[in-house]
């Protein structure tokens, strides 16, 4: 793995919010961080930990204080530019008067993709969502799991390099939650895409993750990074596998100690 | 998997025949306000005719004299507009009205359109120059407080100085009124997407141009309609105002104008001139309403 170039690469990064004004806010606090090709990396934590601030610079939709963000080797800036990367929100965010394929088509339109070769990727992708027959309905004729599956295929028509997603099963109940998330796996594994995900449920963090970056809040900081061994492909089984509840208990220690610590500071 | 997706869609769709029932009813509810006011109308001059004039019981008078000259009964307004507009001509009032009323209409149109497209583009300037905005907004303000009647008159003396006809004075004060709510109502709609719907443009580099017409613009179009649907009363009521001081002798202006000077004589086709006024403005709005349905789908179109 190391002697791959990473995808991401975060070096120093401080992002400061309102700097100079009486209500300054350290989001985050120097921040290093790489993330390599085929990974999937979570980043957990309580909320004001800054990690959908760090998944924002990543995304260049917002600038870091101090510190540099770089995306297949270019700045975060540049890679934005050049469109290298897909994102999905916790709320779907589809346009409600296009259709699910018009809405999976925008990226491709912004990019100005022949009309043939749109089409075709957005039937490719609906594919991969499972939701080819739902082309032609509006976003509200469908239930919230489905909406972000709609989403997901949105982020994923450009095939980018990089996946990053805020929250994306956040706004769900928990049986779609689940599985929504034996599906991402599916479709990372066929589309070897990195991803970074953003969530606050050690569980998920666990169950997705080859790797969790444990943050702690007030200034936002890494305090541990997790490998997570668990074997792949991780089916519904995972959940019940003592493997499993070893790392959900290792990382829920990582939280709970930083909690001690600022709690006694 | 396909079951679990067919039970887990949610059928937003009405079938026809509900769409229908709708519509029935609408008109149904439109009908039962119509016949209480003709009602209202035809129960105070019996009333007033019962009482010569007076609150029951009082010798207080009442706010309008119910005889025939100050409310006539609603058949003879009909039946004015089936009898000739003078004595000697052939024509009857309601073809008279009906003609006055589409000559009105082509000014207002005109003005409508212009005055539209004049606050669209306003509003697509505030919404990419917060310095153009709080500079100019004050003034688009101030323009709608300024009383009509007295722009009206100079807009026209400008007009015949530079020697345009005369229709097109009446098309600028319709379109002077149009112009502001379509300009407030286009800068909301423009604003009203989610900070993630416009992150997402930003995640795919999209330029503003392509920001403007596949997101702000559609994300408008509910809150512009709204807008049209005042205007397009205001832009009737803007050609009517305007066509008093411009001479025009063939629009509703000088019609209503000349029957409330013959008001005694004959304050039917008065009556009649403000019904035909009215119904125009209703009509243009239904048909800002019919576009509005094949351009907006039901679920995003603001409440009515």
């Amino acid at each position: 793995m190391d002697n791959q170039l990473p995808v991401v690469s975060i070096r120093d990064v401080t992002k400061v919010y309102n700097a100079g004004g009486g209500d300054r806010v350290k989001a985050l606090d120097t921040i290093t961080l790489d993330i390599y090709p085929g990974e999937f990396v979570s980043l957990l934590g309580p909320s004001g930990c800054g990690k959908s601030t760090l998944l924002r610079l990543i995304g260049d939709l917002i600038a870091p204080s101090t510190g540099t963000v770089l995306v297949n080797g270019k700045s975060a800036h540049q890679a934005r530019l050049g469109r290298e990367y897909g994102m999905v929100f916790q709320q779907a965010t589809l346009y409600d008067w296009r259709t699910v394929g018009k809405n999976v088509q925008l990226p491709l339109e912004v990019m100005n993709y022949p009309r043939g070769q749109r089409e075709a990727r957005t039937q490719k992708m609906l594919r991969l969502v499972q939701l080819e027959e739902f082309d032609r309905h509006y976003p509200w004729q469908l239930s919230g799991g489905m909406q972000q599956r709609v989403a997901i295929a949105r982020a994923l028509a450009i095939e980018p390099a990089l996946l990053l997603m805020d929250e994306p099963f956040g706004a769900l109940d928990e049986m779609t939650r689940e599985r929504m998330q034996m599906e991402l796996l599916s479709i990372w594994s066929q589309t070897k895409t990195t991803v970074v995900f953003v969530t606050h449920s050690i569980p998920e963090a666990v169950f997705l993750s080859s790797r969790v970056v444990v943050m702690s809040a007030r200034p936002g900081r890494i305090t541990g990074i997790i490998d997570i061994d668990l074997p792949r492909p991780r089916v519904f089984e995972t959940r019940e596998n003592s493997r499993f509840f070893e790392k959900l208990t290792e990382v829920r220690e990582r939280l709970r100690h930083d909690e001690v610590k600022v709690a006694s500071s | 998997m396909a079951v679990a997706q067919a039970l887990e869609l949610e059928i937003a769709e009405k079938p026809e025949n509900q769409r229908w029932r709708l519509a029935l009813r609408r008109a149904l509810a439109f009908l039962a306000v119509l016949l209480v006011l003709c009602a209202l109308w035809e129960g105070y001059k019996a009333l007033g005719a019962a009482t010569q004039d007076k609150v029951p019981f009082t010798s207080l008078s009442l706010p309008v004299r119910a005889d025939d000259k100050s409310m006539p009964h609603l058949w003879s307004i009909v039946g004015a507009l089936f009898k000739p507009v003078q004595r000697g001509k052939e024509e009857i009032l309601l073809v008279f009205l009906l003609r006055a009323a589409l000559f009105t209409w082509r000014e207002a149109a005109v003005g409508f359109v212009i005055g539209s497209l004049i606050g669209f583009a306003l509003g697509v300037v505030f919404v990419h120059s917060a310095l153009l905005e709080r500079g100019l907004m004050p003034y688009v303000v101030a323009s709608q407080t300024v009383p009509l009647l007295a722009i009206a008159p100079m807009v026209v003396i400008w007009g015949s100085r530079l020697n345009w006809p005369a229709w097109i004075a009446v098309t600028i004060i319709s379109a002077y009124l149009t112009f502001f709510p379509v300009t407030i109502n286009t800068l909301r709609g423009l604003n009203s997407p989610e900070p993630t719907a416009r992150e997402l443009m930003r995640s795919y580099a999209a330029s503003n141009w392509q920001v403007l017409w596949k997101l702000r613009v559609p994300a408008a179009l509910p809150y512009i309609f709204t807008a049209l649907k005042i205007s397009a009363t205001t832009s009737v009521i803007g050609a009517i105002i305007g066509e008093l001081p411009s001479g025009i002798g063939d629009g509703l202006g000088r019609a209503l104008l000349t029957f409330s000077y013959y008001y005694i004589t004959g304050p039917e086709k008065l009556y009649a001139a403000i019904i035909v006024a009215a119904l125009l403005g209703i009509v243009f709005t239904f048909v800002i309403i019919q576009a509005e349905r094949l351009t907006v789908p039901a679920q995003r179109r603001l409440a009515e």
